[in-house]
């Protein structure tokens, strides 16, 4: 019986993740409407409640995919990987305006160069009051506090160890998973209610999938202005982590 | 037909990726350099032209609002599959790092968003009142 439902679930993978994916959706908006008044969207439950799963699916299986690693919810895997998620993104497109994204251009460019420098030297500053002297460790912290792929494609390069790859990389998903759960709650008091800020957002927090989930849990229609200028974002923290940003924490100590 | 608009946004996409991919290679870095925001940028511009109305119009149109729908969900199942665990065993350093990076980078979005264009920022002043 339990080999029938398995090989089941485990041919059909991202099926059973489309059903498991739309009951959760389901009682997300039930609950937001039920206990909040849509006060709390019912997205921003949802993924609340995905991150929720992730954190029970890593302590169970000790893996590092979240409920993914759950063989009979694998298809999530899929479903939210990488693939997907870059062709859903890419759809949001459809229908802006290219005005929208000129009136933002500079704004949106500096605010991607902005958003790497300021994540480092945050990032970076909190490694020194922790103690550390070691401008491998100092950068490869900094880094991570950019995105978690910036931080160990950074520490590799300029031969971190493996202890500081790994502390680099939880930064980075603290900051992802910080700003899922935040941006809907700070969206209103940093003015994030038009195109032009959206795009402002996106390159200034760069992580694809924190933006991506922050924004479809405060106005979905705001998703492509900050997604547009958020993918840029892990490219340029990538060339000017192991870099420029280096040699700066390495002249200072 | 629904494919052509799924095909002309997978088209996008992948030639997206191909130049980002590419940025990257020239770069001397393996990463790949805003595949997905120029991936945005195609369909934008082809979207607006006359030329691929037939592909984004019509029938079409739902191949492209079909997937722009299923955005949500896929972000829940990104979130489903995000390494909570691992954030959460970082340790005081890792959340404080990543804590302090998000905070001031929400401050800064009101600061840079008034870069060259005062008339976004009139909007919010508007919203505020």
């Amino acid at each position: 019986m339990i080999d029938l439902i398995e090989s089941v679930f485990l041919r059909n993978s991202l099926v059973v993740a489309f059903a498991v994916i739309g009951v959760t959706i389901w009682f997300s908006y039930f609950l937001a409407d039920k206990l909040t008044a849509g006060r709390l969207h019912g997205s921003a439950i949802a993924i609340a409640l995905g991150l929720l799963a992730a954190y029970w699916g890593g302590t169970v299986t000790g893996g590092s995919k979240g409920v993914a690693d759950i063989t009979l919810l694998g298809g999530i895997g899929l479903m939210g990987g990488g693939m997907l998620r870059d062709f859903a993104i890419v759809s949001t497109a459809f229908g802006v305006h290219l005005s929208e994204l000129k009136k933002a251009g500079l704004a949106g460019v500096v605010s991607i160069f902005a958003g790497v420098i300021v994540s480092f030297v945050v990032g970076a500053a909190v490694a020194v009051a922790f103690g550390y002297t070691d401008p491998i460790a100092i950068t490869t912290i900094g880094a991570g506090a950019v995105t978690y792929i910036v931080g160990p494609v950074t520490g590799e390069a300029i031969g971190a160890s493996g202890e500081m790859i790994t502390l680099s990389v939880a930064a980075g998903l603290v900051k992802s998973i910080l700003v899922m759960i935040g941006t809907p709650l700070v969206a209103r008091s940093i003015g994030l209610n038009n195109p032009q800020s959206a795009m402002v957002f996106g390159g200034l927090m760069g992580t694809t999938s924190g933006v991506a989930a922050g924004l479809a849990a405060t106005d979905p229609k705001l998703v492509p202005y900050g997604a547009m200028t958020a993918t840029f974002y892990t490219g340029v923290g990538c060339l000017l982590g192991p870099s420029v940003l280096f040699f700066a924490v390495s002249a200072l100590f | 037909m629904i494919i052509y608009g799924v095909a002309l946004l997978s088209t996008c996409l992948v030639i997206g990726m191909l130049i980002g991919q590419a940025i990257g290679a020239a770069l001397g870095i393996d990463a790949n350099v805003g595949g997905v925001g120029i991936a945005m940028l195609l369909l934008v511009l082809a979207s607006n032209s006359v030329r691929f109305r037939p592909l984004s119009s019509g029938a079409a149109a739902q191949g492209i609002a079909f997937w722009s729908a299923m955005y949500i969900p896929i972000v829940v199942a990104m979130a489903a599959q995000q390494n909570v665990a691992a954030a959460a065993s970082g340790g005081l350093l890792a959340l404080v790092a990543g804590v302090a990076a998000v905070v001031v980078s929400f401050l800064l979005v009101p600061v840079i968003s008034r870069i060259g264009n005062s008339e976004a920022a009139s909007e919010q002043r508007g919203d505020a009142q």
